[in-house]
């Protein structure tokens, strides 16, 4: 009833949808940084939706065995023997690696049964900053076993159905993505034209709070004095450096820094997938748009999860 | 008590939360409470700032936008009397000795003041905590004398400890655990203000009183 850790990567972390309701006490949303594709892995797998998984960076992961298992996992384009999006069996003694992504940043990966590690303020992900949460409130290291819980099925692992996830949701990766955006509320004091006309290159200092970005800075038409106020993943702050900063599900959660926009919610999958020497680019759509294309998407998950349980009934 | 309330603004946060902006702390927190117990189809959570308050719903789960937006608003401007934001006074014993205070020197230079008139200062009045964010547990406080407004330091430090009493522009705050900060750092308190295995997980809550008093260890 465990996994071992036999080489960790760069930064494993437990992660399942993130944790909600303590937003207004500093705790961070944090959670997979695609929760949209931790929940599509557990779904393939036989999970709850809401199951705790591993988040993988960057590769170079090895990951022992002890009993059978359903694995499946999504995200950028790793090199891994079990193709992305398709739930594969493990037997006890069988290893699994990822080794370093061609195109992306990070991957999830779900296993029948999940990641037992105690709930915390309502969730099982790993707060890094704050260090609760998740395994010992660390990322995982080499030689960690890391307890997992009872498959559905019994003993066995599920029935590995015959459905793939589509391919949008499985690999998000991108060379070179360009991320839709909607204005946020200090649009205005910037020429915005300088965020949309160019690209800009993501820096070494990005990390599950952020993504940093390098490019011609962003002036300011006006100067502004602002009160901190709510900030979520997605919202582009300006530093008065000029540089933005595209935030992530561990960014905190009030800011003072101008908001010049947002990524849309449904293209946070790419931006999780942006690592250092990216280069990215963002496109402006209407707020209406954002909340249309993101009620469809949840609209297709509500369908493909019916239909895998109907597959599996 | 001014009755009459500027028009209550709501603005868009990307496309999964709105910011509602209010004259003041109160009306924030207050609407905070008023949008929870309306319990309006969407909303995830609240999250109070200092004249703001940032709402949190899933698209999907709302029938349009304007009405959305419209519910937000009869909400917070009905009399709900369980509405009230109970405010505890809460005393923070804290130390303002050398080893722990990096900046008295800087701040009382700042306000002219010698570093003991600046902590008598500090202590003499009552704080309210205005909201909690940039880490787990951290009280921003409203309330600083004028006297002792002191800029930010230009380059952060890259840790300041934990339970470090600080002061930033007119803002002051306690960092709960170590962290980088720019502000200047007066003292230290060895109360634990975040606990993750407790619910709350906090010591002090948005609307709370805060006293400093000062300690001989």
């Amino acid at each position: 009833m465990k996994i071992d850790i036999v080489r960790a990567g760069l930064l494993t972390t437990v992660q399942d949808l993130g944790r909600t309701r303590y937003r207004q006490f500093g705790v961070s949303l944090g959670g997979a940084l695609d929760v949209h594709a931790m929940r599509v892995a557990n779904l393939l797998v036989g999970n709850d939706e809401s199951a705790a998984g591993l988040e993988l960076t960057l590769g170079g992961v090895r990951i022992r065995f002890t009993d059978e298992r359903l694995i499946a996992w999504c995200g950028g384009e790793f090199d891994v023997p079990v193709p992305p999006g398709h739930a594969a069996r493990m037997h006890a003694g069988d290893e699994i690696s990822f080794g370093q992504p061609k195109i992306g940043c990070r991957s999830w990966l779900a296993i029948s049964g999940a990641i037992e590690v105690p709930i915390v303020l309502g969730s099982r992900s790993t707060d890094l900053r704050a260090q609760f949460g998740g395994f010992e409130g660390r990322a995982l290291r080499d030689g960690d076993a890391v307890s997992l819980g009872r498959s559905r099925n019994g003993g066995a692992a599920a029935a590995i159905s015959s459905w793939s996830a589509p391919r949008e949701w499985t690999q998000t990766a991108e060379d070179e993505p360009t991320l839709r955006i909607v204005r946020g509320n200090e649009w205005e004091i910037f020429d915005a034209f300088g965020l949309t006309s160019v690209h800009f290159d993501v820096t070494p200092d990005s990390n599950r709070m952020g993504v940093r970005l390098d490019g011609p800075e962003l002036p300011r038409k006006e100067d502004v004095d602002l009160t901190s106020e709510a900030v979520a993943p997605g919202t582009i702050q300006v530093p008065p450096s000029g540089q933005p900063i595209v935030l992530l599900g561990d960014c905190q959660t009030i800011g003072g820094y101008p908001k010049i926009a947002h990524v849309i919610t449904v293209d946070l999958p790419r931006a999780a997938q942006l690592r250092p020497g990216d280069r990215v680019r963002f496109r402006e759509v209407p707020l209406e748009q954002a909340r249309e294309l993101l009620r469809q998407r949840e609209n297709d998950y509500r369908c493909f999860k019916t239909g895998l349980s109907l597959q599996r009934a | 008590m001014p009755r009459s309330r500027a028009k209550i603004d709501i603005v868009p946060l990307g496309d999964s939360a709105v910011v509602l902006r209010v004259p003041n702390n109160d009306a924030a927190l207050k609407a905070q409470r008023q949008i929870e117990n309306a319990q309006i189809a969407g909303v995830i959570e609240c999250a109070p700032a200092y004249d703001s308050l940032g709402i949190f719903y899933e698209p999907g789960a709302i029938e349009s936008f304007d009405q959305f937006v419209s519910q937000i608003q009869s909400a917070s401007k009905s009399r709900d009397r369980r509405a009230k934001v109970d405010s505890r006074l809460i005393e923070i014993p804290a130390s303002f000795n050398r080893e722990v205070a990096l900046d008295l020197g800087l701040v009382a230079q700042h306000a002219q003041l010698s570093p003991d008139e600046v902590v008598d200062l500090y202590c003499r009045v009552e704080y309210r905590v205005a909201c909690i964010g940039f880490t787990p547990g951290f009280p921003y406080l409203i309330g600083l004398p004028k006297k002792l407004i002191t800029p930010r330091h230009a380059t952060p430090r890259k840790e300041i400890p934990a339970g470090s009493i600080a002061i930033g522009g007119h803002q002051t705050g306690i960092y709960p655990s170590a962290s980088p900060g720019g502000w200047n750092v007066i003292g230290r308190t060895p109360v634990q203000l975040f606990d993750p295995n407790n619910d709350p997980p906090v010591l002090l809550r948005a609307g709370d009183r805060v006293r400093f008093t000062r300690s001989t260890s």
